[in-house]
């Protein structure tokens, strides 16, 4: 549905993406993940036709970008980071508007405009204002007007960010809710989102693609490395001492009563040693077991490491 | 271009101009001055004529020579000042609110937006001329102005205003800061209007470049109620002119 090849994009001296390649298949639902200023917003731009690439080619639906702008701007629904929303219409006129523009036949334009205001849990606010709307209320107007069209794509830059937890609840639940239908390709900055909605990720950091796969995939390729995590009764300096000294152990680290104790990637079984360690220091283990390594720690691992290839 | 889609986008500015009250500010004042000078101008007419016929004195002046024409005259000169706050938010506040993504990210093409902002920005100062037909109306209800000169008249103001809406709509596409695309457009109208004036002190072809270029002085045969193929030509290569920059300016922004 959207392929992505050697995508570049300088502003001026700065280059902020760099040589992309990428594909997205019908009906998937991707994650963009990377820190802010990693390039995700400017990869949607031009996917979206709104700025061209410095270098590389995009088609979506089969149309190339720059060549057909029109006919892939057709296939998207777009919510850019910020939405494009028109403080002084009411919600409904808006996506009237936004109906209009996507050239939703004159026929269609009512039931299209319930359908994305049912779709986004809009109805209650329908009539108003926009500009009087919460923040929540504001970035749902702007997922319904990415909607109104029914597209086939939607490029969501962000779509949850600086919403509260019970609204970013809602918009994961709508964004799942249009799986299938629509191929979906969505960004953060932050791991749950993406991990809670996205069957694949897509890494990127400075420019750069730094991995891509399924969750499962990433957390199984990235476990070089096995974290304990261990509850005791009195944590002291003596015991984590005597767990930093069992070899195999990389470090631990302590916040109250619970220890996180980092090992070496394939040393074996080394669970027992670092028990007895904790036992014979007196600490008391309450809770002992290995924990699944966490994206956010993948996250973090892959882009200290991309930043210690170029330190090299 | 698509008609359709510029008028999608030509409808929405349209209404939105009535969801502030700058639109109700300018028609109104608009009104007021014009009111003001109108019947300024029927007193003094007034009275000259009462004059001429009492005393002989001064001329015999037409109700189209006394009244219209520095009617619309005077009219042009206040659209010069009110048309940037017609034309100032069209791109400005777009772009300041990024709203500009959703037009440029929808299936409609650069020249169907810059086209249909101009729609809805000629379509407002119809209203504000066309509300100022209570003034000729007036005059036809008391007296038998030229209807040609009227017609001619009221069309060259348009046209003209059309022009100063263009520069307004270019230079609010460069700048985000709608203060600063006032004030450039003011400057910028206010000299091709008064370009003519260095037009005496010129070289023989220079005086006639210059007078050719001038807002004004292509007004002027309109005033007289003549419509010359000359003075369209003009105003409409100007219009086209200004909107294909405006296409220009806004396309490069994509390129940064
Ligand atoms: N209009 C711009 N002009 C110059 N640099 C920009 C512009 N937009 C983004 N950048 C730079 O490009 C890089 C990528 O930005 P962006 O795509 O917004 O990242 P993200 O969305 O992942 O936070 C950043 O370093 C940012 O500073
Ligand atoms: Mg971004």
């Amino acid at each position: 549905m959207i392929q992505v090849t050697g995508l570049s994009k300088h502003y001026g001296p700065r280059t902020a993406i760099d040589d992309l390649n990428f594909e997205v298949k019908k009906g998937e639902i991707v994650g963009f993940l990377g820190p802010n200023g990693a390039g995700k917003s400017t990869t949607m731009k031009i996917i979206t036709g709104f700025m061209p690439a410095s270098e590389g080619d995009v088609t979506v639906n089969g149309f190339d970008v720059f060549d057909r702008p029109i006919e892939v701007k057709r296939a998207i629904g777009y919510l850019p980071e910020t939405p494009p929303i028109y403080m002084e219409m009411t919600v409904r006129d808006f996506l009237d508007f936004a109906a209009r523009l996507n050239q939703v036949a004159k026929s269609d334009v009512k039931r299209q405009i319930d359908w994305a205001i049912e779709k986004t849990n809009l109805g209650d606010v329908a009539n108003r204002i926009i500009g009087n709307l919460s923040k929540g209320y504001k970035q749902r107007v702007g997922l319904a007007q990415a909607l109104v069209h029914n597209p086939p794509v939607l490029i969501l830059d962000e779509p949850t960010v600086g919403l509260d937890p019970k609204q970013i609840i809602e918009i994961r639940e709508l964004i799942k809710g249009l799986a299938g239908e629509h191929t979906i390709v969505l960004s953060s900055h932050i791991l749950p989102e993406v991990t809670a909605t996205c069957g694949r990720i897509i890494v990127i950091n400075r420019g750069r693609i730094v991995a891509e796969d399924t969750i499962d995939g990433l957390t199984m390729r990235l476990k070089k490395g096995l974290l304990l995590q261990m509850t005791v009764a009195a944590a002291n300096p003596s015991g984590i001492a005597a767990i930093k000294a069992v070899p195999g152990v990389t470090g631990v680290s302590a916040t109250g009563p619970k220890l996180v104790i980092e090992l070496a990637p394939n040393q074996g079984e080394l669970r027992d040693r670092v028990a007895k360690a904790a036992v014979e220091s007196g600490m008391g283990i309450l809770e002992f077991g290995a924990e699944k390594v966490s994206l956010e720690e993948i996250f973090l691992q892959l882009t200290t490491e991309e930043n210690a290839k170029e330190a090299v | 271009m698509s008609f359709a889609n510029a008028w999608t986008i030509a409808r929405r500015d349209f209404r939105s101009y009535f969801t502030t009250p700058i639109a109700y500010i300018v028609l109104a004042l608009f009104l007021a001055i014009m009111g003001y000078m109108f019947f300024n101008m029927l007193a003094y007419f007034n009275e000259q004529a009462m004059n001429y016929q009492t005393y002989n004195m001064g001329h015999s002046m037409s109700l189209s020579e006394g009244v219209i024409r520095p009617l619309y005259g005077n009219m042009n000169v206040i659209l010069l000042f009110f048309s940037p706050a017609i034309t100032m938010r069209l791109f400005a506040e777009e772009r300041k609110n990024q709203t500009i993504q959703l037009l440029m990210t929808s299936p409609v093409s650069l020249t169907d937006i810059v086209f249909g902002k101009f729609l809805s920005a000629t379509l407002f100062v119809a209203v504000m001329i066309g509300a100022t037909l209570v003034y000729p109306i007036t005059l036809m209800i008391f007296g038998q102005p030229d209807v040609g000169t009227l017609v001619s008249s009221i069309l060259g103001t348009f046209l003209l205003t059309c022009c100063l809406l263009t520069t307004g709509i270019l230079f609010s596409a460069m700048t985000e800061n709608q203060i600063v695309a006032v004030f450039l457009t003011v400057c910028v109208n206010f000299l091709l209007w008064i370009i003519s004036w260095s037009a005496y002190s010129a070289g023989p072809v220079w005086s006639d470049v210059l007078m050719h270029l001038s807002l004004i002085n292509h007004f002027m045969k309109f005033s007289q109620g003549a419509i010359e193929t000359a003075d369209l030509v003009y105003y409409f290569s100007f219009i086209f002119f200004g909107l294909f920059l405006t296409h220009r300016v806004l396309d490069s922004f994509r390129w940064r």
